[in-house]
């Protein structure tokens, strides 16, 4: 599974943020943390504020914090936010035939099985020390 | 408050009952099996005496090709009691026998589809393991 930027910043942002649910950070913080353009960023804080993960973000310094659930939420639910869903994704070329459609079985076994992990791990058993 | 203990024969009846309400499929025999000496089955009680959760598991040692480490076969907690640590009970306690055994590892398998379950190993710490299951249908 391929994940693309913005999703892969959204699962950074929400997990950074959810480490600390009292604490604010700006985008532009969480920008240079993870070594990215804040403006790439605000977009990425603009959909997890529309799905109630985040809150805050007013004016350029304006902080932003964690406001879900973070036993609640999945890394499956931030994903699902960027990318998009297995039914809908666009056929590729060749998938009628034999061979495409095969191969197409073989994908579709794998991003079941990412999907079911994505979906196993909650923001909470993902910030937990390692043990 | 529940304590764990290990299961006895009287209590086959309860717990085949809770994991025939949950699963939808009865199986006493299967549970009776589990009650021999080299497997680990263990419930929880409330301090009424009620039954509310059981687990079970046994070390087996080149299963698969794999080095010794304890299997964990099933687990099941009433409803009303989740969200309180049960479960969480019962795995601790079982890998505490795994570890008298002298294994190092804990191994499950899971339903793909059941995150429920998924995500109770996971938040007790497990990953993927090193084996793929595979299946072939034969009808």
């Amino acid at each position: 599974m391929k994940l693309q930027t913005a999703t892969r910043l959204g699962l950074y942002a929400t997990l950074e943020l959810a480490r600390q649910p009292d604490r604010t950070l700006s985008a532009a913080d969480l920008a240079e943390r993870f070594g990215v353009s804040s403006h790439h960023l605000a977009k990425v804080l603009r959909t997890l504020s529309a799905a109630g993960l985040v809150q805050g973000g007013r004016g350029a310094t304006g902080g932003y914090r964690f406001t879900g659930n973070r036993r609640r939420t999945t890394l499956m639910d931030i994903v699902a936010l960027f990318e998009p869903a297995p039914g809908q994704r666009p056929k590729e070329p060749g998938e009628e035939t034999d061979i495409g459609g095969a191969l197409q079985r073989v994908l579709t076994e794998i991003d079941e099985i990412a999907e079911a992990t994505l979906q196993s791990i909650s923001l909470e058993t993902m910030l937990k020390p390692a043990r | 408050m529940v304590a764990i203990r290990p299961a006895q024969a009287t209590d086959l009846q309860a717990i085949s009952a809770l994991d025939a309400r949950l699963t939808g499929s009865n199986k006493p025999i299967y549970w009776q099996e589990m009650l021999a000496p080299e497997r680990h089955f263990l419930v929880a009680e409330t301090d009424k005496g009620a039954l509310v959760g059981f687990i079970a598991g046994e070390v087996r040692a080149w299963e698969f090709g794999q080095p010794a480490a304890g299997w964990v076969f099933a687990i099941q907690i009433d409803p009303k009691l989740r969200q309180r640590g049960v479960g969480s009970q019962l795995f601790e306690a079982l890998v505490a026998r795994f570890k008298q055994e002298g294994v190092t590892r804990v191994r499950t398998l899971v339903d793909r589809k059941d995150h429920l379950i998924l995500s109770f190993f996971r938040a007790q710490g497990m990953v993927a393991g090193p084996s793929l299951q595979l299946d072939k249908d034969l009808s």
